[in-house]
């Protein structure tokens, strides 16, 4: 073992992915038959990277960026194990830290091969560890990588609802996603010629405009698939709905956040003249960065309205996130400092009210009505028979609209504001999206838990003899931490403000410090 | 046109100002800790509530007086505190509260007001078993409210103006089992968000032009002078400056809260909350937070105008506000159930609040606003006295008599009553009514809006007298004898009673004691202010509006009402206009055919572009690579190698990848992935040829 400890102790964040890559190890050679203590275990190592995560989001206040290790690992082609961190790696690593705990909190109620689940999961957590870890190209590919496959085997395996088909189709746009960041990434390191992968050799290459004009595009767009830009956005919601629940609470919550990392971290890091604009324009739109910020509004006003007509309670959900996901690549086209700072505090956000949404679809809805269509839903009286449910949709709807007082609300606020400045009528265009993203959520909650409609007495009578299993204590810790984080971020932002703004100050000042 | 009015710079807030925060911030935490009661302990979030409200009164009382103090020695007083929240990029995102002669009247009656209603409500929703969580909600209106009237930040004040509207909801669904409530709460939410976004649109847009989110700070906040000279030197679209554009943003908001058309249409549903809700927040104070607002930022919205004359945005402010008060009176006539009549009423009379802003100024709407919420706040609660002793009937088809039943009750709405149709000098619906139209008969542009609200004051006069000869006068027509209410109930009545007639007072010509106030001017007592002649004009008419208007109502209703099954007075005299005006003027229903379809269309649309285009070309791409991995079976079994493994068999079986993968297992995917890595790779390869 070369691990190299730096002395401040912000390079205990590199433990989070080794912990979570033995974690996992240790979980896939565990004996079967004993669920219980696989469960335990999971949520031991989840917590433990959370607690890291904590640790190193607090030893790094005030830091710019740390490097936690350095190892040549192949020096022929000038490629480093090089984890570090800044703001925005410490904020999203605290996310993942979080997303964990909570997936497997509300996971507790798997039963099939329990062991491999959780082996799974904690190797997609240490791969998105990995992803915000990784200053070097070549690294942050490979962890991209693995995050990829987990994400595979739990929605093929453990999902329902056309899960093959959902996981293939997820399986063939992440491949074509890394495909072109792939491509994109060796023409880069071939033209900087400098004989290193690491992020910030490469920033300071000065690589020919020409040359940034293409590649941009197309790193940008091989990461913003997985981020769900539209058109490309097709896999989130049937993924999310295929995909069980942690594994939804996963995926929107971090695994889209790794699409729109890479295309701050490296496609707009390593290409910023690449949003220059072309010196022509067509119907308005004149740069790259006009083509993206266009697709991100019409993801807004599209996945919201989507949204609006779906049946499936999950589905609503999986197009919420493509909504919001617009919010996030709006924000990381106005390339000013508040509208980027509020694209990271989306993903924070996102991240948190998202898992918190599947949880209570995934988890405390469907395991307990084996439904998910809202008309069934409807007849089912579910705000009488399952109240912590209801109440906690509400909150939760409340946070997804942009309720002030939750994350959502600065998040959205910065990004408004930042497209405000750039250009107006992208505010004014993704104002429409939050009109409808208010009439989705509330719909749905309508249908889900206040219908219209009484039960009739025959139903009431049959629910008699029926009660739906009470609420365990993993949903009501996981609701509450979820619910918790959101309010504490939307009331006291400066938390994390303090640490991504420097951070994206520096990015945006001429790729990374 | 009132003159600017220059308020002294603050060197130092003073203390009361510095403490200016308890006042939502007490209500708020009551909420926080009833949040945590039991059920059961019904008595302590009661006592909790109303406690936590006379603090905040006695706190606004305080407030006010030291505002009244200030002005009583000629200084006008405008003390503010201001803090950053957090930092964005160079700007700060600052929060703050003001202590001004608006934010003081507005505080004194929001917490009054609001106690008198927490005192009723121990009576009112004595047998509900969800008693603490109303009491627990009612609080956490109250701090959000006030947090609206104290805020010096455009942000703090949407932030407040949010969880308003989200209390507001819960509120209205209060009893969700009822199917009608949940949908009313819905639509109340749903339609008040939609004022709100243009409002976040217009504070965004605020915020990017200025820099400052807070409205006063010393010279350098957003409506202040500096401010304002640039943002009226940016033009924005359609002729209006950006000072301009921004304002009718904000007014979208106000008229999503305030029920101005065409955003009215949540209020009257909103009715199916608990009587003392719609007496606090859908009459008194929450609807009248919109006007509240653009009272706030009437700097911006008057930005611009030259002397005597008006800017755009105050005209649409006008029109709309003469609109929905003429509108909302039209369909007032021909409801049927008593807390409709009166949610009618309120956009009508918010309509004139807006109206009395747009042609007359800030004194001139706010003065309304008050009186006002105390009259309506009357209304509603003698209607709930009323439902309370007909045992829960709303139909006032099925009342009658009740002047011998209840009265107490009687007397008190009766006062409610003439104060809000406008009787004569004794009541304070005259003198703010008669204020507007004043402002109206001097308006610059065109005297459309004055006969408007005459109009509507007609009507007022008309439906008011309808009502209660249809509740108090006749027969009891219902079932069960009716009864009086318990104490608890009617002494907030009286007292609200008294302020129904004594408000006026404070805002007669002679004494425009109000008007000075908020102005910053000193009020002088001259009883030649009665004597101009075109005011006591103006006064001698609008009194026979008035008076013609209880006459008809008298004459069609007064001593025959009809019994349920029978047809109205008005319907058996013109049937169509009587099914339009019942039928509230199909306003829901234009919005069905209109709006809601319209998106209901396009959600479907962007469904079925999903499913089958986006979804179609996914299914073709992979359709491709089947077939190329077809392509490569046949060239690797017949010309590579004759001899593959049988597995490749399986792997290429035609009939396109989606087919085989709803029915394949975990193996075949694998090794369909190795195949794309073998494209990817290959590709790769190629690439880096080039």
């Amino acid at each position: 073992m070369f691990l190299i400890l730096h002395p401040n102790s912000v390079s205990l964040l590199a433990y989070t992915i080794y912990l979570s890559f033995a974690g996992s190890l240790v979980l896939a050679v565990l004996p079967k038959g004993k669920p219980a203590l696989a469960r335990w275990l999971a949520l031991a190592v989840a917590i433990a990277g959370l607690a890291l995560a904590v640790q190193g989001f607090i030893a790094g206040m005030g830091q710019g960026r740390t490097v936690l290790i350095d190892l040549p690992w192949v020096p022929s082609m000038g490629i480093h194990f090089l984890l570090a961190a800044d703001g925005i790696s410490r904020v999203l690593v605290l996310l993942t830290g979080l997303a964990a705990v909570a997936g497997v909190l509300f996971s507790w109620n798997i039963e099939l091969r329990t062991n491999e689940f959780f082996a799974l999961f904690l190797a997609l957590i240490g791969g998105v560890y990995g992803v915000f870890l990784s200053f070097d190209l070549f690294l942050l590919f490979v962890f991209y990588e693995i995050a990829i496959v987990p994400k595979y085997f739990l929605i093929a395996i453990w999902g329902s609802t056309r899960r093959e088909y959902a996981a293939m189709k997820l399986a063939i746009y992440s491949f074509a996603g890394s495909a072109m960041v792939l491509i994109g990434l060796l023409a880069a390191y071939t033209t900087a010629g400098s004989h290193s992968t690491g992020l910030i050799e490469l920033a300071h290459a000065n690589l020919p405009v020409s040359f940034q004009m293409w590649c941009f595009p197309l790193v940008f767009t091989g990461f913003a698939i997985l981020a769900g830009m539209w058109p490309f956005h097709t896999w989130a919601p049937t993924g999310h709905v295929a995909a069980p629940t942690a594994a939804s609470m996963l995926l929107a919550g971090v695994v889209m956040k790794l699409g729109a990392y890479g295309c701050l971290r490296v496609g707009i890091a390593l290409f910023p003249r690449g949003l220059d604009p072309w010196g022509f324009s067509f119907i308005g739109i004149g740069s790259w960065r006009d083509v993206f910020a266009v697709l991100a509004v019409i993801g807004i006003v599209y996945g919201a309205l989507v949204a609006l007509a779906q049946t499936d309670f999950k589905f609503v959900i999986g197009y919420s996130s493509v909504s919001h996901m617009g919010f996030v690549l709006l924000g990381l086209m106005t390339l000013n400092q508040i509208g980027v700072t509020g694209a990271v505090m989306q993903m924070f956000s996102h991240g948190i009210i998202a898992g918190l949404l599947f949880a209570i679809v995934g988890r405390i809805v469907y395991d307990r009505t084996h439904t998910r269509q809202l008309a069934e839903l409807e007849t089912m009286h579910l705000s009488k028979r399952l109240p912590f449910a209801a109440w906690a949709f509400v909150i939760a709807g409340m946070a997804s609209i942009g309720m002030p007082g939750f994350s959502g609300f600065i998040a959205e606020l910065q990004v408004l504001v930042g497209a405000w400045i750039a250009k107006p009528w992208w505010a004014l265009a993704a104002g429409v999206g939050v009109v409808v993203g208010v009439a989705y959520t509330w719909r749905a909650l309508q249908k889900a838990f206040f219908p219209d409609v009484l039960p009739s007495a025959h139903v009431l009578e049959q629910e008699h003899g029926h009660e739906l299993a009470a609420i365990t204590w993993p949903e009501v810790t996981g609701v509450g931490l979820l619910t918790g984080v959101s309010l504490f971020v939307g009331l006291y932002p400066k938390i994390l403000l303090d640490a991504i703004e420097p951070a994206v100050k520096a990015l945006l000042a001429g790729g990374v410090q | 046109m009132q003159e600017t009015i220059s308020f002294t710079p603050q060197l130092a807030a003073s203390p009361i100002a510095e403490m200016l925060w308890l006042i939502p911030a007490v209500p708020m935490v009551a909420a926080g800790l009833a949040a945590l009661l039991m059920q059961a302990k019904r008595k302590t979030s009661a006592v909790l509530a109303i406690g936590s409200m006379s603090v905040s009164l006695l706190l606004s009382l305080v407030a006010f007086a030291h505002v009244v103090a200030g002005w009583s020695h000629g200084q006008a007083v405008r003390e503010t505190v201001n803090f950053t929240w957090f930092q964005a990029g160079t700007a700060n995102i600052d929060l703050g509260w003001v202590l001004d002669p608006l934010s003081a009247v507005m505080l004194v009656m929001v917490s009054f007001v609001g106690l008198l209603i927490f005192i009723y409500s121990i009576g009112y929703m004595k047998d509900d078993e969800n008693f603490t969580r109303f009491f627990c909600f009612m609080s956490l209106f109250a701090g959000a409210m006030l947090g609206v009237v104290i805020a010096n930040s455009i942000l703090l004040l949407f932030m407040c103006w949010e969880l308003v509207g989200l209390t507001s909801y819960l509120l209205i669904g209060f009893w969700y089992q009822k199917p009608a409530a949940a949908a009313a709460a819905k639509k109340a939410f749903l339609t008040t968000r939609i004022g709100d976004v243009f409002f976040l649109l217009g504070m965004v847009w605020l915020f990017a032009q200025t820099g400052t989110l807070l409205f006063y700070n010393n010279g350098a906040g957003s409506i202040e002078a500096g401010a304002l000279a640039g943002l009226l030197a940016q033009s924005a679209a359609l002729g209006l400056t950006a000072a301009g554009a921004i304002g009718l943003l904000i007014f979208a908001g106000a008229a999503g809260k305030s029920g101005q058309f065409p955003l009215h249409v949540w209020l009257p549903d909103a009715m199916e909350g608990p009587t003392p809700v719609s007496a606090l927040i859908h009459a008194a104070t929450m609807v009248a937070a919109g006007v509240y607002l653009i009272a706030r930022v009437y700097p911006l919205m008057q930005a611009g105008a030259l002397a005597g004359g008006t800017t755009t945005a105050l005209t649409v402010v006008t029109w709309v506000g003469a609109f929905t008060a003429v509108f909302a009176a039209m369909i007032a006539v021909a409801q049927n159930d008593i807390k409709r009549i009166l949610a009618y009423s309120t956009v009508s009379q918010l309509g004139y609040m807006m109206a009395g802003l747009g042609m007359g100024g800030v004194a001139v709407g706010m003065f309304h606003l008050i009186t006002h919420a105390f009259f309506k706040a009357l209304l509603f609660l003698g209607a709930g006295s009323v439902i309370h002793g007909c045992h829960g009937e709303q139909d006032v088809r099925r009342m009658g008599g009740l002047k011998s039943d209840m009265p107490i009750t009687f007397l008190t709405y009766a006062i409610g009553m003439l104060a809000l149709c406008g009787f004569p000098l004794l009541f304070s619906g005259f003198w703010s009514k008669d204020g507007i139209l004043e402002a109206a008969q001097h308006w610059s542009v065109v005297k459309t809006p004055f006969y408007m609200l005459v109009f509507g004051a007609l009507l007022t006069a008309f439906y008011m007298t309808r009502q209660v000869t249809y509740i108090f006068g006749g027969h009891w027509r219902g079932g069960k004898p009716a009864h009086e209410s318990p104490k608890v109930m009617i002494v907030p009545l009286a007292i609200l009673a008294f302020f129904a007639m004594a408000l006026g007072l404070i805002g007669t010509p002679a004494w425009p004691w109000f008007r000075a106030f908020l102005d910053g001017r000193a009020a002088s007592f001259d009883l030649h202010g009665f004597m101009e002649p075109r005011l006591l004009a103006l006064m001698g008419g609008s009194a026979l509006v008035v008076f013609l208007g209880l006459g008809l109502g008298w004459w069609l209703y007064g001593d025959h009402s009809p019994k349920p099954s029978e047809p109205d007075a008005l319907e058996r005299m013109i049937p169509p206009v009587w099914a339009a005006l019942s039928d509230k003027l199909y306003v829901d229903e234009l919005y069905r055919v209109t709006v809601i379809a319209f998106y209901g269309w396009l959600a479907r649309g962007a469904d079925w572009l999903d499913r089958r285009v986006w979804g179609g070309a996914v299914a073709g791409v992979a359709w491709g690579f089947s077939l190329g991995a077809e392509l490569n079976r046949f060239l690797d079994t017949n010309v590579v190698d004759g001899g593959f493994d049988k597995g490749c068999d399986e792997l290429s079986v035609g009939g396109g990848l989606l087919a085989r993968i709803q029915t394949g297992r975990v193996q075949t995917y694998l090794r369909i992935l190795a195949l794309a890595v073998v494209v990817l790779v290959a590709i790769l390869f190629w690439s880096n040829r080039v």
